[in-house]
């Protein structure tokens, strides 16, 4: 999948401005953003929902603009905040969506792959949050998609629930599947997503892997040790050099000696910070 | 359908799957199922025991026999205009559209699904209202094939039209949620006016003209020509049924909610894109 110079234009409100990346095949490819960046616009111009203002994208081949069946058939998307289907129950609706490919996935095994199983016979309607978008996935895979998209899949989710839930998108990448996930949870980006790109004000600021994203702009680590009884601490981009001169001045272990590297919060903070500095104050 | 798509399922085989489950929804769905099915039979039993064994004019027709034609009328409108009209709205906005077109299922598939609903939950409806009238309103079940042809055509006529101008009016609700809020009513005072709740020829004739714009009142008009003996016709404002009108303005209704349809329907909510 590549997006180039991708533009969208809301009246004079510019949503996605020279949005350009790639995913590769079996990816886990995640846009993290600010609320109203332009995260759920590009993707939904990806998906094929939406038309674009300028700017070339090219998904499995074909341009989503010019969706056909065939390729809507290869694509599986998980919406934000779907209440439909509250009167079938979770096996009628699979079963059903499955009618709609040439080579679904087996319906009961895909229940239970999305953890259903003892939920299959129960009303869509009565289910919880959770369990919901579970099956949202569900739907989304039961075409057996080369390229899935989620959109935001674990807001309002429990801890536990969430864990569960990624376990449940990495299965689903190992068995050879594509993702593209858009979310606002950094931890959600580091433990799914092989590659990361954030977007904020309609603009890609940084693509990395969740190790090294923004590394470039922020100390890597902080460095906190006790020295005759005061706290002394020290960000550095060479946090073991400087464990090795210190050890050589105080001469012995360090007290309370501990190296923080900088998480991908801090440092997706310092590149939302540096790409709208108008907005942080 | 086509070269490179050979191995797509095709638009019928996925729009009566879609029948299925819109059938089961139409039903499982407490608000639709006693709104758009429930309503014009609870209707009938309440205004027939009100008003029931009351012979109209010199006629042998009773009021009840007339109000079961013309809510057999109605059930047409209820099961086609009223719950398009109302279960699109809510489609658009709880994300069963957005679903939808994000699958690759046709867009015809959709349609067709929601016309074999009508159809289904139509004659569904006309059975028990049949029923409901033969059993306790001595309501004639029509002997002769001329009058079941014209019960035909005007199911015909009258689901077409009116499906169509379901699908138009659907853009009208801003919201799924108060939806039934500008189309019960509408359903409502048609009924008041074309002479379903009413003698049609005891209305008013500013009314009766008004009446005489919509499908309703000719649909009704159509129906009391099937259910009713033929001395029934006196009570007609011409002094007849006039089916041929009838035939021509239903069409005309075809083709006017076909032009609705095409040119109002949208998969999405108004603000988005």
């Amino acid at each position: 999948m590549s997006v180039r110079g991708l533009r969208k234009n809301y009246g004079a409100l510019v949503a996605v401005d020279d949005v350009t990346f790639d995913v590769d095949f079996g990816e886990c490819f995640a846009i993290l953003g600010p609320n109203g960046a332009g995260k759920t616009t590009t993707v939904e111009i990806i998906e094929g929902y939406r038309p674009r203002d300028a700017g070339e994208v090219n998904v499995l081949g074909v341009d989503p603009a010019q969706a056909n069946r065939a390729w809507r058939a290869q694509i599986g998307i998980v919406l934000q905040s779907v209440r439909d289907l509250g009167e079938v129950n979770v096996r009628e609706a699979v079963a059903h969506f499955a009618s709609y490919y040439p080579a679904p996935a087996d319906i009961d095994l895909t229940i239970a792959a999305v953890g259903l199983q003892e939920k299959s016979g129960d009303r869509i309607g009565k289910l919880s949050g959770g369990q919901r978008r579970r099956l949202d996935v569900a739907l989304g895979v039961i075409g057996s998609p080369r390229l899935l998209f989620l959109d935001e899949p674990t807001t309002g989710f429990d801890p536990q629930a969430r864990r569960e839930f990624w376990a449940l998108l990495q299965s689903i990448q190992q068995a050879g599947t594509t993702i593209v996930l858009t979310t606002h949870y950094l931890d959600e980006a580091e433990v799914l997503a092989d590659r990361v790109a954030v977007i904020a004000a309609g603009r890609v600021i940084a693509i990395d892997t969740p190790a090294q994203l923004g590394t470039g702009t922020s100390d890597v680590a902080e460095v906190s040790w006790r020295e005759s009884g005061t706290w002394h601490h020290q960000s550095t981009t060479t946090p073991g050099a400087f464990v090795v001169d210190l050890q050589r001045r105080i001469g012995g272990e360090i007290p309370d000696l501990t190296v923080r590297r900088s998480t991908l919060e801090d440092r997706y903070l310092a590149l939302i910070d540096q790409a709208s500095p108008e907005q942080a104050s | 359908m086509s070269i490179d798509t050979p191995s797509l399922p095709n638009s019928w085989a996925i729009g009566r799957k879609r029948v299925g489950l819109e059938l089961r929804q139409f039903f499982r769905d407490r608000e639709s199922a006693v709104f758009n099915f429930a309503l014009p039979v609870l209707l009938l039993i309440v205004f027939g025991s009100v008003f029931g064994g009351q012979d109209l004019g010199n006629t042998d027709v009773s009021f009840a026999q007339y109000f079961v034609a013309g809510m057999i009328a109605s059930g047409i409108l209820y099961t086609s205009f009223q719950n398009l009209a109302i279960s699109i709205p809510i489609e658009r906005e709880d994300g069963t559209l957005k679903r939808l077109r994000g699958t690759p299922m046709p867009k015809s598939s959709y349609f067709i699904g929601k016309v074999g609903t009508v159809v289904v939950a139509y004659v569904a409806q006309i059975i028990v209202l049949i029923a409901v009238g033969r059993i306790f309103y001595d309501l004639q079940i029509p002997s002769t094939a001329t009058a079941w042809f014209t019960f035909a055509w005007l199911s015909v006529l009258g689901l077409i039209s009116c499906t169509l101008l379901g699908i138009a009016y659907s853009v009208v609700p801003r919201q799924g949620k108060g939806a039934s809020a500008v189309v019960a009513p509408v359903v409502l005072v048609l009924q008041f006016i074309s002479g379903v709740f009413f003698i049609f020829s005891d209305l008013p004739t500013w009314m009766q003209n008004l009446a005489s714009v919509f499908p309703l009142k000719w649909l009704t008009q159509g129906m009391r020509s099937v259910f009713l003996p033929e001395s029934a016709a006196a009570l007609e404002v011409s002094g007849s049924f006039q089916l041929p009108l009838v035939a021509l303005i239903l069409t005309a209704w075809c083709v006017a909610g076909a032009i609705g349809a095409v040119v109002f329907f949208r998969w999405t909510p108004r603000g988005s894109n």
